[in-house]
């Protein structure tokens, strides 16, 4: 069958985008606080405040005529990633692996000029790559270098784990790896590899390409099912931590693993996608409900992280209510 | 939960008033909703025709009686150097014309243009209208018996007044008269003396009676006279019975003229007097004559409407009056259907535009502009502009492209390629320029479903833009943006799937059954 029947979705919980923004996004996140991680600046600031490892700062560009001093910014550094600060779903996004006197590499072997760059960089300042158009500044980071446990698993690239974080609970997660067809970028819908995360224990579940169900990387061979992420514990514990930083009830937390410096936030996100239930197979409402059910949020985001490890395990056998959240059972607040 | 309760109370306000004004205009002020309802607009002249004495001239004509059954569009008296007055009387409305001195053969005109309404509203009869007791009228000798003969004969026959009255006119109409109905009727058979005979034996039995002249509505008729009904007073109303068929009842396209005994015309200072009626039939769309009532009866939601403004402002909003239906369409089609587009309502835009190109010419200049637009563009991005100048070098682009494609299609003899202007430059200028962002980033199968998206949407929306009785609903009826506004807050609410997400979630529901559930 090509569509899912609608009755079916609703039983297994799965969220539409017009409830996710109805119900969550309008909800949970107050508007005044989207400009905490619209602006990657700013959320790397606060990151560095909340003691949460964050790549380093390289250098920033905000006008035009700095776009000049763009290679003396970058001489010193082999590797660096440039970066928008107001961009939205990875978009503008350079990495550069390496380079000589006038020749940039990115991860897939391309060269390009510094001249290319500049291009880039001014764009980025025009609003190109912008939430509404809007004038933006660049920044250029520190490129992540790939933790060894998963060079079996990523291609030309590094992975990043989004966990979902409702009212500071993590409540789901998925590895997204990238491929070939992603060309090095960790975004699903440009064919990167979505794998839905066992919550308990950090194990891969299943994995999925373009919305289809895959079993081992696509490039690399290399089957899920011996995929465990580690520092598990740590990772949900950031997470949960990205509560307190920004306020937001509902968010996306992007965590990478750095061979040398282990966990960091790279990204959040306000509106974070939906992709992550078909990674899961399982959809975000039933965790909702346990979430919303409780009658206070426990301020310790480490024993939060630890509620959330042992209530959405996959199989610890109990099986949430699989019950559609309706706004009329909600506590006032 | 009250926000919730507040949004559908407020819904239900919106909707009731919009569908209230919408009844409203449509029974109340007989507005329809087709557009191509049409009715019979009947002008019908009367002309007077008299030789004058030379003396003092007075003309006295009966007017028609206005009634809620028609609607008079117009009327008009025309008599050169006669001093003309309108005059109520407790008897009807008559037509005055007078001069000092005239000598001659002399024309008076008197010209109405009216039509029959769908309503049929019976007016209550006020105290003053009820009948006096008829006179019994006195007939002499061999009449008396005659009458009382044909009255014995006819009661015996029916059971009540209408019945009566009906038995009474077909006995006097019989194709096989006995003697008594002949010594009745006699020689001088004139219509008014058989109208006046039934009168007379109808108020013998204590039946109330009188006469009514009225004009049969036919198409290019000239030269016609009024005929004559009887309408009797029955059971607390008055009915009219046709006299030579003794049918009760307002027959259809038929204008009653006069009611009761009084002259018709009176022509004081004149000799030779005699009316001629002529018709003339017109169709007019229901909907023209509705707003023109409606503005001369001055009906407060006409008069401050869109129809009071001058026609230019009333055909702009024509065009306005459509977005909201375009604004319909996106909303479904994103909140429940799910398509992307490329810039929320550039949709409607294009949509707009399609009106004015039609559909096939404008798609076909849509693909064009914007993949010429694409390769230029394309050429620009190696050039290494800065973001605000190479948007605006696609703009000039996209003037020239459209330049050319008119200049071409000029020579080429294709005029339609010439409505190419209608499409708003900036717009499609942003449209590549996204478009053109969206290929490098995304590739080419996020700008197919985008930009097909996008098209879709403008199609369907251009398909119901279009369509002539929404054209004619939404420009006669501005309230039904009232109504929209309900559906779209009511779309607002909706949190359930999109049509595309149950294909986005279809591998979701496979596994689920094969897995651990």
């Amino acid at each position: 069958m090509l569509l899912a029947s609608a009755k079916k979705l609703r039983s297994f919980g799965i969220i539409g985008m017009n409830q996710r923004n109805f119900g969550l996004i309008s909800r949970y996140n107050p508007r005044h606080l989207y400009p905490l991680v619209d602006d990657k600046l700013k959320t790397k600031l606060l990151a560095q405040k909340a003691g949460i490892t964050v790549p380093k700062l390289l250098g920033t560009v905000e006008y035009q005529h700095d776009v000049k001093s763009l290679k003396e910014i970058l001489r010193p550094h082999a590797q660096f990633v440039i970066k928008p600060v107001k961009g939205s779903g990875g978009k503008g996004i350079l990495v550069i692996n390496e380079h000589d006197h006038n020749h940039y590499f990115k991860p897939s072997g391309d060269a390009i000029q510094l001249a290319d760059i500049e291009r880039h960089v001014s764009n980025i300042l025009s609003g190109l790559h912008s939430l509404g158009g809007k004038p933006d500044n660049v920044m250029i980071e520190s490129l992540i270098q790939l933790d060894p446990i998963f060079s079996d698993y990523s291609y030309e690239g590094i992975p990043d784990l989004r966990i979902i974080v409702l009212c500071g609970y993590p409540i789901m997660a998925m590895l997204r790896l990238t491929t070939h067809a992603s060309d090095g970028k960790a975004n699903l819908h440009q064919g990167a590899v979505g794998v839905g995360i066992d919550m308990g224990t950090g194990h891969a579940l299943h994995a999925v390409q373009y919305g289809e169900p895959v079993l081992h990387h696509p490039d690399t061979r290399k089957t899920f099912s011996e995929l465990v992420i580690p520092h598990w514990d740590k990772l949900l514990q950031l997470a949960a931590a990205c509560y307190e930083m920004t306020g937001l009830g509902y968010l996306g937390a992007d965590i990478v693993l750095d061979r040398d410096q282990g966990p960091m936030i790279i990204e959040l996100n306000a509106r974070p996608g939906l992709s992550i239930q078909v990674a899961n197979a399982a959809g975000l409402a039933p965790r909702v409900t346990i979430i919303e059910a409780l009658k206070a949020i426990d301020p310790d985001p480490q024993s939060r992280a630890a509620f959330s490890k042992q209530q959405f395990a996959t199989n610890t056998g109990t099986h949430p209510p699989r019950l559609l959240r309706t706004r009329s059972d909600d506590p006032k607040p | 939960m009250s926000a919730k309760l507040r949004l559908y109370i407020l819904v239900f306000l919106i909707l009731g008033l919009g569908i209230g004004l919408i009844l409203y205009k449509h029974f109340a002020l007989g507005f329809p909703l087709s557009p191509d309802e049409k009715k019979s607009v009947w002008t019908i002249e009367a002309k007077i025709d008299f030789i004058a004495r030379g003396d003092p001239v007075i003309v006295s004509f009966a007017l028609p009686p206005q009634t809620p059954n028609v609607v008079f569009m117009e009327e008009d008296f025309a008599s050169p150097g006669y001093g003309f007055s309108e005059l109520a009387s407790s008897t009807g409305r008559r037509a005055q014309w007078s001069k000092r001195t005239a000598s001659g053969p002399q024309t008076a005109y008197y010209r109405l243009s009216m039509y029959e309404t769908d309503q049929f509203i019976q007016l209550p009869i006020s105290a003053a209208d009820l009948p006096a007791e008829p006179e019994k009228p006195e007939f002499d000798g061999v009449l008396k018996t005659a009458a009382i003969t044909l009255l014995d004969q006819v009661r015996s026959k029916s059971a009540n007044t209408e019945i009566f009255t009906r038995e009474l006119i077909s006995t006097l109409n019989s194709n096989t008269p006995d003697q008594n109905q002949r010594l009745l009727l006699n020689d001088q058979s004139s219509e008014d003396y058989k109208t006046h005979l039934i009168i007379n034996l109808l108020a013998s039995e204590g039946i109330s009676a009188h006469i009514v002249r009225g004009l049969y509505l036919n198409e290019g008729r000239k030269r016609l006279s009024l005929t004559n009904f009887v309408e009797v007073y029955i059971g607390g109303q008055w009915l009219l019975f046709n006299q030579n068929s003794g049918e009760s009842g307002k027959p259809k396209n038929f204008l009653i003229w006069q009611r009761g005994d009084q002259s018709l015309l009176d022509v004081i200072g004149g000799k030779n007097s005699k009316i001629s009626f002529s018709i003339i039939k017109s169709t007019q769309s229901t909907r023209n004559l509705a707003v023109r009532d409606s503005i001369n009866k001055q009906a407060g939601i006409i008069d401050f409407s869109i129809y009071s403004l001058p026609i230019e402002q009333q055909n702009a909003f024509k065009m306005i009056l459509l977005l909201p239906i375009g604004a319909l369409i996106v909303v479904i089609m994103r909140l429940l259907i799910g398509i992307r587009t490329s810039g929320t309502f550039m949709p409607i835009l294009i949509a707009l535009a399609l009106i004015q190109t039609t559909l096939l010419t404008g798609i076909i200049i849509f693909l064009t502009v914007v993949g010429t637009g694409l390769l230029i563009r394309s050429y620009l991005s190696s050039l290494n502009l800065l973001f605000v100048a190479r948007i605006s070098a696609v703009i000039i682009v996209v003037i020239a492209i459209m330049a050319s494609i008119s200049i071409i299609s000029n020579k080429l003899g294709i005029d339609q390629a010439m409505t190419v202007t209608f499409f708003p430059m900036i717009i499609l200028s942003w449209t590549i320029e996204r478009m053109s962002v969206l290929w490098e980033e995304d590739g080419p199968r996020e700008v197919l479903i985008q930009g097909g998206g996008s098209l879709l949407t403008a199609v369907i929306a251009y398909l119901f833009m279009t369509n002539r009785t929404i054209e004619y609903l939404t420009f006669n009826f501005p309230e039904l943006m009232l109504v929209n506004l309900a559906l779209i807050l009511i779309l607002g609410q909706y949190t359930g799937y999109r049509l595309f997400e149950l294909y986005r979630f279809h591998a979701l529901e496979r596994r689920d059954v094969t897995g651990k559930r």
